[in-house]
C-alpha cells in the first residue's frame, strides 16, 4: 500500500536513477560564506600571510641571525628597507635582516594562535560535550574544575612559570594550552545541553546507541559550527596574548622571535628614526588579526542556525 | 459596499535562493460583519495575505495589487496613515500570543497604552476600559489579574488577552491567524465560542486563517480555499463543504478522519505541499491532482464564478470532479 | 491474541526544583503519570489521547525506557523493564521503537538519510556487511514511500511528511514488535497527515506490529486505534474499544473532549449541542484531591473531592474511572 500512484511509478523507475548526492549543512554554509566578500578576501589574506610565513624564508637574502656588523651604529641610514642591500624590510637594531625575522615572527605567532585554538577545540569541546551530555553530578564536578582553573590569575602563573622554568616556546605553548580550552569547554557544554534535549538524541538513546558514539556522532557534529566560529576568534586572541607576553620580554627567546617581540623592539627604537622596525611587524600583526576576525564573523553568519 | 476588497494581490520575497512567490493574484472581498475562512496548508500563502493586508511583510517582501479597506487602498499608503487604520480599524491575533505581548510589561500597561495612544484616553479610563474588555473575553477576576505579567497566564488565557487587546479600539475587522493551533482542543472550543460571541456583540468582521477544516465548519459564513498562493475555490461554507467543486477541496475533505463516521481507509492527496520558488506555470495543484489534464500544467485556470457566488479555478468540468 | 505489553499501575514522577532553592531542600514532586494500567495484544493498536500535560508523552517515554518509572510494572513479553539485565534491555530496545512529533527535530541534521536509517541496525548488529546494510535501508525506504536514490541526502532537504517517513523507516529497520508513535502527524499538513496515517496502518498490518498511537487529535486516534485510553493529569479516565468510546463515552471528561472536537461538516456542526468544558488544566504540581477532573467536571459532587474514583469495569472491556458515569451520544444533534 503506497501513499500514491506517482510514488509507485517513481519507485519502479528508481533502479534506473542514480543516487543523488545530498547537500549537507556544511555545503550550504560554505556557499553562504563564499557570498560574504569581506570574509573571502580576509581568507585570501590569511592564506597569503601563512604563505609568507612558510615560504618567505626562501626569498630572504640574509640569514635571520646574521648580524651585519657593517651597519652597526648606522642603522638609521644604512639599514633602511631597500632592494639593493637585500634587506627588504631593513634591519633591526642589532643589524639583523628584518625581513627574515618578520617571516619567522609571523610563523611563530600564527603557530601560537593555531596551537592554542586547536587545544581549545580538542580538549574544550570533548570536555564540555562530555560534561553536558552526562549532566548531573559529573557535570557539576567537571564544570567546578573549570571554574577553579578560571579563577587562577593565569597571566601571573604563566609569568612565574616562564621565570622559573626559563623562557621557551614549549613553556609558552603549555601556558596558552592550559587556559585556552576553558571558555571553549563552557561554550560546548551549554550547547550540548540544548542539543541533548533534541529528539534525535533521544532516539539514539532509546535505540541503545553507546554514549560515546552519541557524543561523537550526534552531539559534536552539531556543536562544530559554534566551535569553529569560536576557534577562529580565539586564534587572534592567542596571538595578542603571546604578543603581550613577548612585549614584556618573557615570550620567545632570542634568536627566535615573534611578532610581539619584534613590535616590542621596534617600539623601543622608534625615537631613533627607524620607524620601519615597528611598522613592518605591526603591519603583519594587524593584518593577521583583522583577517581572522573577519573570517570568524563570516563563519558565524554562514553557520548561523537561524538562517537555515 | 464591501469592507475589505483585495484585488490581484501578489506577494513575493527576494531570498538568496531566488524569488519566492507566496501569493499569486489573489482576489477576495469581505462584507461588514461577515466571517470568512481562509483555508490552506503550509505554503498556501494564507498568512502572507494577512501580513500584506496589515502592511507587516518582512523586509525582503513586496506586495502589489490593491487592498481596499473601506474604500482606501492600504498598499502604498503612508506609514502614518496605515498605522492609524491598522491600530483602530483592523485587529490581528496570532498563533502564538507571546510574540505580540511584551514579557517585561504588565498586561495593564500594554493594554492601556493602546487606548492612551490611539484614543487619547487618560490612564485611569484606559485601565477601566481594559478591565471591561478582559471581562468581555471572560478572564476570571480581571480587575486584579490585569496587573499580572504575560507569563503568569496559561496559553488559552494569553490568547484571550490578545483578543481583548485587538478589540480595544473596536476594530471593524479582526484577522485571526491560526488562533487556536497551539491550544488544546477543549481550550480551542472555548476560544472559538468566544470569537463567535464577539462577532455577535461587536459586529466585527472576522477573517479566520486556519488549516483546520473542522474549526471552519462551525464558524464561518464563507470559505476560501488557497493553494500555492492562489484561490482554488470560494463559496458559502455549506456549499464548499457539501458540494466541493475543486479536486483540492474534495481531497482535503476526504483526507481528514471524522469522529462521526468510520472510514476504512483515508483518501490521500499524493505528493507534498508545493515549493513556492518552483510553482508550475499552470495550476499550482496540478502536480498532485488526481484528475489533472495536460493543459493543467501549462495553463492557469481562471477563477470563474458559478451561481450563488461560488467561485472555482479548475479546467475540469464540475461533473467530472465531484 | 497474546499480550505483548502489560503495564500495571505505572507511575512516573519528576523532581521539580524551584529556581533558587537550596540544594538540600527536597524537590517538588510532579506526578506525570499516575497508576496507569493497560494491556496491549500483538498486532493491536492502542490510542492514547489527552490534552497537553496529561502525561501521554511521558507514558511513551517510560515504555521506551528513556524516562525511569517510579512505580508499577512494565512487562514486555513477560520481562519487567525495571528489573532487566543490560542484555535483556538491549533486546527490549530492539523490539520497542518510537517515532516523534517534530519529524525534522528527530533527525540529526549532520547525517545523511542512509546513515540515520541504518543507525539502529549498526548499533545492534555491528557486523552486518555494508552492502547488506545499504540494501536493507534501500528496501525500507521504498516501503515507506521514499525514493531509495535519495539515500545520501540530508534531512533538511526533505519536507515534513518525508522526514516523518524517514523516522518511520529508522524505527522499523530492526523489525520491532512495538512501535510507539508520539503525535506522529500533528506537525504535518492536512493532506500529508492522511498519507502517514495510511502508511502506519499498512505497516502495522504487514509487519504485525503493535502500535501505541499518542495524539491530541481524537479523530485521527479513533481512525487508527482498536482501543482508546483517555488520560487527564496523568490518570486514566476511560479506556474502551475505539468505536464505543467515541460513540458512547461514559466519562464526563471523554464526553467533554468529544464535544470539543470540531467536525468538518457545517450542517452538523451548527446543529450540534456542545456543552463546552470551562476552565483550564490545573497545575500538575498540585493536582486536585479526589478525582483530578472534578474542578472542571459538570457532574462533580462534594464526594468527588474526597475519594479517588476506582476504575470500574462496565463490561465489554470498557473501563471508566467515574462512579457517576452514564453513556451519552455527544455527536448527536440537539
Amino acid at each position: 500500500m503506497f501513499p500514491n500512484r506517482t510514488t509507485v511509478e517513481d519507485i519502479e523507475n528508481a533502479a534506473a536513477l542514480a543516487e543523488v548526492q545530498g547537500r549537507s549543512l556544511w555545503a550550504s554554509a560554505r556557499a553562504r560564506f563564499m557570498r560574504n566578500k569581506a570574509a573571502v578576501v580576509s581568507l585570501i589574506v590569511l592564506i597569503l600571510v601563512a604563505a609568507f610565513a612558510l615560504f618567505g624564508g626562501f626569498f630572504a637574502q640574509w640569514e635571520r641571525d646574521f648580524v651585519d656588523f657593517s651597519l652597526m651604529g648606522r642603522n638609521a641610514h644604512l639599514g633602511v628597507p631597500s632592494f639593493e642591500t637585500g634587506h627588504y624590510f631593513g634591519t633591526d637594531n642589532s643589524g639583523r635582516d628584518l625581513f627574515a625575522r618578520t617571516v619567522q615572527g609571523t610563523g611563530i605567532s600564527l603557530m601560537v594562535g593555531i596551537v592554542g585554538a586547536m587545544v581549545a577545540v580538542l580538549v574544550g569541546t570533548l570536555y564540555g560535550a562530555t560534561a553536558g551530555y552526562f549532566g548531573g553530578r559529573v557535570d557539576g564536578i567537571m564544570m567546578r574544575i573549570v571554574d577553579v582553573l578560571m579563577s587562577i590569575p593565569f597571566m601571573f602563573v604563566l609569568i612565574l612559570m616562564l621565570v622559573i622554568f626559563g623562557r621557551s616556546i614549549l613553556m609558552l605553548f603549555i601556558g596558552i594550552g592550559l587556559i585556552s580550552w576553558l571558555d571553549m569547554a563552557r561554550i560546548a557544554r551549554g550547547q550540548t545541553l540544548t542539543i541533548k534535549n533534541k529528539e534525535f538524541v533521544e532516539v539514539a538513546v532509546a535505540t541503545g546507541v553507546h554514549p560515546l558514539r552519541i557524543i561523537l556522532r550526534h552531539i559534536i557534529p552539531n556543536l562544530l559550527g559554534i566551535v569553529v566560529v569560536y576557534a577562529t576568534l580565539l586564534v587572534p586572541n592567542m596571538i595578542i596574548f603571546e604578543s603581550f607576553i613577548s612585549f614584556l620580554g618573557l615570550g620567545v627567546q632570542e634568536p627566535n622571535t615573534s611578532l610581539g617581540a619584534l613590535i616590542s623592539e621596534g617600539a623601543g627604537t622608534m625615537q631613533y628614526g627607524t620607524l620601519w622596525q615597528l611598522l613592518f611587524p605591526l603591519f603583519f600583526f594587524v593584518l593577521t588579526i583583522f583577517a581572522f576576525f573577519f573570517v570568524g564573523d563570516g563563519l558565524r553568519d554562514a553557520l548561523d542556525p537561524k538562517d537555515r | 459596499m464591501s469592507l475589505l476588497n483585495i484585488q490581484d494581490l501578489k506577494v513575493s520575497f527576494i531570498t538568496p535562493e531566488g524569488e519566492v512567490n507566496a501569493v499569486n493574484g489573489l482576489n477576495l472581498s469581505l462584507n461588514e460583519g461577515e466571517t470568512l475562512a481562509v483555508v490552506g496548508e503550509s505554503g498556501s500563502g494564507k498568512s502572507q495575505t494577512a501580513f500584506a493586508t496589515m502592511g507587516l511583510l518582512a523586509k525582503n517582501g513586496r506586495a502589489t495589487g490593491a487592498v481596499n479597506f473601506d474604500g482606501q487602498n492600504l498598499l502604498g499608503m503612508s506609514t502614518k496613515a496605515l498605522n492609524k487604520v491598522r491600530s483602530q480599524q483592523i485587529g490581528m491575533i496570532f498563533q502564538d500570543p507571546m510574540t505580540s505581548l511584551n514579557p517585561y510589561l504588565r498586561i495593564s500597561e500594554q493594554m492601556a497604552e493602546v487606548l492612551t495612544l490611539h484614543k487619547g484616553m487618560s490612564k485611569r479610563d484606559a485601565i477601566t476600559e481594559s478591565v471591561k474588555m478582559l471581562d468581555a473575553v471572560r478572564i476570571p477576576d480581571a480587575r486584579n489579574r490585569i496587573t499580572n505579567y504575560p507569563h503568569e497566564f496559561s496559553g488559552g488565557m494569553r490568547q484571550r488577552i490578545m483578543i481583548a487587546m485587538s478589540l480595544l479600539c473596536r476594530p471593524r475587522l479582526l484577522i485571526a491567524d491560526e488562533p487556536t493551533t497551539a491550544l488544546d482542543v477543549t481550550v480551542q472550543a472555548q476560544i472559538m465560542q468566544l470569537l463567535g460571541d464577539i462577532r455577535r456583540e461587536f459586529g466585527t468582521a472576522i477573517i479566520l486563517i486556519t488549516h483546520d477544516l473542522g474549526v471552519v465548519a462551525g464558524f464561518c459564513d464563507r470559505t476560501l480555499v488557497l493553494y500555492g498562493g492562489q484561490v482554488m475555490e470560494e463559496g458559502q461554507t455549506e456549499t464548499v463543504f457539501t458540494k466541493p467543486t475543486h479536486p483540492y477541496t474534495l481531497g482535503l475533505l476526504q483526507a481528514v478522519p471524522r469522529l462521526d463516521r468510520d472510514e476504512v481507509e483515508l483518501a490521500t492527496i499524493a505528493g507534498e505541499p508545493p515549493d513556492m520558488s518552483r510553482l508550475p506555470a499552470g495550476c499550482p495543484f496540478s502536480p498532485r491532482c488526481a484528475v489533472a489534464m495536460d493543459r493543467c500544467a501549462t495553463q492557469r485556470p481562471p477563477l470563474e464564478t458559478l451561481e450563488a457566488g461560488q467561485r472555482r479555478a479548475c479546467h475540469k468540468p464540475i461533473a467530472e470532479v465531484a | 491474541m497474546s499480550t505483548i505489553l502489560s503495564v500495571k499501575d505505572l507511575s512516573v514522577t519528576f523532581d521539580i526544583r524551584r529556581p533558587g532553592a537550596w540544594p538540600w531542600t527536597p524537590a517538588d514532586k510532579l506526578h506525570a503519570v499516575n497508576e496507569v494500567s493497560f494491556d496491549l495484544a500483538a498486532g493491536e493498536c492502542l490510542g492514547v489521547v489527552g490534552e497537553s500535560g496529561s502525561g501521554k508523552s511521558t507514558l511513551a517515554r517510560a515504555i521506551v525506557g528513556t524516562v525511569p518509572s517510579s512505580g508499577g510494572q512494565i512487562m514486555f513479553e513477560g520481562g519487567d523493564l525495571a528489573n532487566m539485565s543490560p542484555a535483556e534491555r538491549r533486546v527490549h530496545r530492539r523490539d520497542v521503537q518510537m517515532i516523534f512529533q517534530d519529524p525534522l527535530a528527530a533527525l540529526n541534521p549532520r547525517m545523511t538519510v542512509g546513515e540515520i536509517i541504518a543507525e539502529p541496525l549498526i548499533t545492534h548488529e555491528p557486523n552486518t556487511p555494508r552492502a547488506e546494510v545499504k540494501k536493507r535501508v534501500a528496501e525500507l525506504m521504498e516501503r515507506v514511500g521514499l525514493l531509495p536514490n535519495l539515500i545520501n541526502r540530508y534531512p533538511h532537504e526533505f519536507s515534513g511528511g518525508q522526514c516523518q517517513r524517514i523516522g518511520i523507516a529508522r524505527a522499523l529497520i530492526l523489525k520491532p514488535k512495538l512501535l510507539i508513535c508520539d503525535e506522529p502527524v500533528s506537525a504535518l499538513d492536512v493532506s500529508v497527515q492522511a498519507q502517514v496515517v495510511n502508511l502506519l496502518m499498512g505497516l502495522q498490518r504487514d509487519f504485525g506490529l503493535s502500535l501505541i498511537f499518542i495524539a491530541h487529535d481524537l479523530s485521527v486516534v479513533k481512525h487508527i486505534s482498536d482501543r482508546i485510553m483517555v488520560l487527564y493529569l496523568g490518570r486514566t479516565m476511560e479506556h474502551a474499544d475505539a468505536h464505543a468510546l467515541t460513540t458512547e463515552p461514559e466519562h464526563p471528561y471523554t464526553q467533554a473532549l468529544i464535544s470539543s472536537v470540531p467536525i468538518p461538516d457545517p450542517v452538523l456542526e451548527k446543529a450540534r449541542s456542545r456543552p463546552i468544558l470551562q476552565g483550564e488544566l490545573p497545575s500538575p504540581l498540585s493536582p486536585p484531591s479526589g478525582c483530578v477532573f472534578r474542578t472542571r467536571c459538570p457532574k462533580a459532587v462534594t464526594s468527588c473531592a474526597q475519594n479517588r474514583p476506582v476504575m470500574l469495569d462496565i463490561g465489554q472491556t470498557h473501563h471508566v474511572a467515574c462512579p457517576y458515569h452514564a453513556p451519552r451520544d455527544v455527536l448527536a444533534t440537539a
